[in-house]
This record gives structure tokens, sequence and C-alpha cells, in this order.
């Protein structure tokens, strides 16, 4: 049942991925991204990381991707032009990622050998009881800090997004 | 027998994160090359959360809630940015934004 669930989800997080990457248009690229955040979140469920998988589906494909819809929508962002891509790129782009891609492959099956794998309720510490007490009292100041800056971007998203810088 | 093995999430996780440089190197729109971003902090999240059930350990949960944390002050600040960049200039063609090139 693990098997299947990851094959499935990691099919549609790869596809939704690949179609992010050659669709014309943003709003293609944009319903991809949450197709890839969603798959995420069911794996994140599969690793035992419960409160993270909320949080990916309510912050990441809740908020922060409907942030993207909306302003795609507000600029009207249209199809894009052709790519122009060097050919250099073209013919030598995809080799070498496939070479990248392999030699990770085969790094990460040497560090971690098959027999160390994951099942469904391996790690049950991953509730939200968990996180938020190891982030109320070891991540206490990031925490304080992560606030901070959030603050900061409240600031400075209104400061830039006003009327009157022209 | 039907455990899957914690080297397939971290290929996965490779791959997407070559799928996010992809998008960020190739793509021409602004906000596509934008949403490539994303896509690879979402990949680092999903080692992060591998290598948390691997050690048996909750902090990799805790770096992969401030990524989102970071994430999403970035989300506002870049898209008030294009915001602005396409009120100043009516595109969103990464080409066409060379101001600061001479």
């Amino acid at each position: 049942m693990d098997l299947i669930l990851f094959l499935v989800f990691a099919a549609i997080a790869v596809g939704c991925g690949v179609n992010l990457v050659v669709q014309r248009h943003p709003i293609s690229s944009a319903l991809s991204l949450i197709g890839v955040m969603g798959s995420l979140a069911v794996l994140y469920l599969l690793l035992g990381a419960e409160f993270i998988a909320a949080a990916q589906l309510i912050v990441y494909a809740g908020a922060i991707m409907v942030l993207f819809l909306f302003v795609i929508m507000l600029l009207n962002a249209g199809v894009e032009r052709g790519v122009d891509k060097s050919r250099l790129a073209r013919w030598l782009g995809l080799p070498l990622l496939a070479l990248f891609l392999g030699m990770v492959s085969f790094l990460v099956r040497r560090f971690y050998p098959d027999k160390v794998s994951v099942a469904f309720g391996g790690f049950t510490g991953g509730g939200p009881a968990d996180v938020g007490r190891k982030l109320f009292t070891e991540y206490l100041l990031p925490f304080e800090a992560a606030s901070v800056l959030i603050l900061i971007a409240i600031l400075g998203a209104v400061v830039l997004a006003r009327k009157e810088i022209d | 027998m039907s455990a899957v093995p914690i080297s397939w999430y971290l290929i996965l996780s490779a791959i997407l994160f070559s799928l996010g440089v992809a998008g960020f190197l190739f793509r021409k729109n602004i906000i596509t090359v934008f949403m490539s971003i994303e896509l690879m902090l979402n990949a680092v999240n999903l080692s992060f959360v591998a290598f948390s059930y691997k050690l048996k350990q909750v902090d990799g949960h805790i770096f992969t809630f401030f990524v989102m944390v970071v994430a999403a002050a970035e989300a506002a600040v870049g898209l008030a940015i294009i915001l602005t960049v396409f009120k100043n200039r009516r595109t969103l063609e990464i080409d066409e934004v060379d101001s600061m090139k001479n």
C-alpha cells in the first residue's frame, strides 16, 4: 500500500513538475505547481509529518498559490513568447540534467541502501504537539525572528505595491 | 514488504529540484521563474522531511516550517516587486527588464 501510494503521488508530482516547465501559459504552470504541492502533502503524511502536511496544504497550496493566481489574473499575463534558448543549451541541457540526476541517484543509493526504508507509522513524532513543543522551546528565537521577518515582508509589500510609485 | 526505500524520496526530491532549476533557467516569464523557485523550495522540504524520518527527530519538520515561512514572505515581497515592474514597464518578460545591464 505504501509503495502504491508513493509511486502514484511521486508520478503525479513529477508529471506536474514537467508540466510546470513546459507549459507556455502562467496559469497552467501555477495549477501544475498546486498539483505538485498537493501530492507532496500526501508524501509528507506517508513520512509521518502530519503537521507539515497540513501546513503544506494550507500555507503553500492555499495561501501562496492563491496569491500567485491572483497576481497572474490581475496582470492578465498571457502566453509567453517563444523561448529562444541557445543551441548549446538545447542539445546539452537535457543530457547534462540526466547525467546529474544519475549521479545523484547513484550517490544516494550508495549512502542509503534499500533496507533503510519508510513505512507508514514508523515515525509518529511529527504531530502538531511534538512540533509545537520543539518550536516553542528549542527554536523559540528563530520563531520570533520569523515573526519579525513576516512583519517586514508585509511592510515591504505594502510599500512596493502602493499606487504612488511610478 | 510494502515499505519504500528512503533513497526514492531523496531521488524524487532531486528530480523536482532539477525541474525547478530547468524552469528557472529556460523560462522567460517572470512569474513562471518565480514559481520555479517555489518548486525548488518544495523539493528541498521533501528531503528535509525524509531525513527527519530517517533520524527519527522532529528537527527537519521545524526547518521545513521555517522554509515555508520564508517562502511566504518571499512570495509577498516578490509578487509586489513583479506588480511594480509591470506597472512601470508593461511587460513580464525577463529579457526586457534589463536597465541594470548597460
